[in-house]
């Protein structure tokens, strides 16, 4: 090795040190500024996600709401009533699974309105046979699997993304049931939601 | 003279504007009925293309004439946001002092939370002919509801 090598490689190594040591006096002097910076950047964020996800508790809310005003409404055949309690309680697990979201995120989940609020919202008593309740059913539940489809971009935590799909697939496969019901026109162009 | 004066001046103005010198945001602060940020004037929607996309993405949460998890829309170009009566809004939209100019409704279906940090809204429309149409849509019932 030359002179002159050798010379080059204590000087990168010098500065090399040094350069170290600096990044470890500078990372010493930043940590808590960036380390509070994150903290209130994650927070904030976690806010806001618990924000986006209130407003889709306050939808399970109006669809639980919405199946209680049709099976106390009479217009439902007994022969119906038990998928319509299924597709409810998938709404329920919604919004139980929606609210440990929300609580673990550090916000408080949304309550729910009364039925008769729901009613006024929903305009029940304009409901008079049981095609209005599958309209108002397959409505809603085209909604809301629109609605979480829309909720996958604005939540940053990517954790919630498989969470909020999960949800809008339920949901289209609940507006399945009513299209066939109904026996709509099952639309030709995909993709049917989002 | 003074006509000529009034000429240059705007002629001054246009090129800044395309210049970039000034800025959109900077010409809508001089406009008092306009609160909050402000985009620049988009090409006339669609209403009825609008319709149908209100159908499909806006009606899981909101109608025309009813508040349901989202309020009422009927009249909502150039209302005040966080104003519809009988609905509750979050904190931030509440204060946020906006008003729904076609330009301030095309920033908020682009980015909700970014317009407005903290609003429940999530729904985007990132496609800049959607949003026309939708504010098209909502353009044409700003009548009240016979």
């Amino acid at each position: 090795m030359t002179e002159s090598n050798t010379n080059r490689r204590n000087i990168l190594t010098g500065a090399a040190t040094l350069s170290a040591g600096g990044l470890l006096a500078l990372a010493a002097s930043a940590t808590p500024a960036a380390a509070r910076s994150t903290r209130k950047s994650s927070a904030k964020a976690a806010g806001q996600d618990a924000e986006l996800l209130n407003a889709a508790i306050a939808l399970e809310h109006q669809g639980i709401g919405a199946y209680d005003i049709a099976l106390g409404s009479g217009l439902v055949p007994a022969s119906a009533t038990d998928l319509v309690k299924t597709i409810q309680g998938h709404h329920k697990q919604h919004r139980d699974d929606l609210a440990a979201a929300v609580t673990r995120l550090g916000g408080k989940p949304v309550e729910s309105k009364t039925i008769a609020d729901y009613a006024k919202e929903l305009n029940a008593a304009s409901i008079t046979s049981l095609t209005d309740i599958q309209r108002l059913a397959l409505r809603l539940e085209t909604g809301a699997a629109n609605a979480y489809l829309g909720l996958i971009a604005p939540l940053s935590d990517s954790g919630l993304h498989l969470l909020v799909a999960q949800m809008a697939a339920d949901e289209a496969s609940h507006a399945a049931i009513f299209i066939l019901d109904l026996k709509e026109a099952y639309p030709a162009k995909a993709p049917l939601y989002g | 003279m003074e006509s000529n004066i009034f000429r240059s001046s705007i002629g001054i103005v246009c090129a800044m504007m395309a210049s970039g010198v000034l800025a959109p945001d900077a010409i809508g602060q001089t406009i008092p009925v306009k609160k909050g940020p402000v985009a620049q004037a988009q090409p006339v929607g669609d209403a009825i293309a609008g319709a149908k996309l209100y159908e499909r993405k806006c009606t899981g949460c909101h109608s025309l004439d009813a508040n349901s998890v989202g309020p009422s829309h009927r009249g909502v170009v150039g209302r005040r946001a966080g104003s519809v009566a009988g609905y509750s809004y979050s904190k931030p939209l509440g204060k946020s002092k906006l008003i729904w100019t076609e330009a301030n409704l095309d920033l908020w279906l682009k980015s909700p939370p970014k317009l407005v940090p903290g609003t429940r809204m999530g729904l985007q429309l990132p496609d800049a002919t959607e949003r026309r149409n939708v504010i098209a849509f909502l353009s044409k019932n700003t009548a009240p509801k016979p």
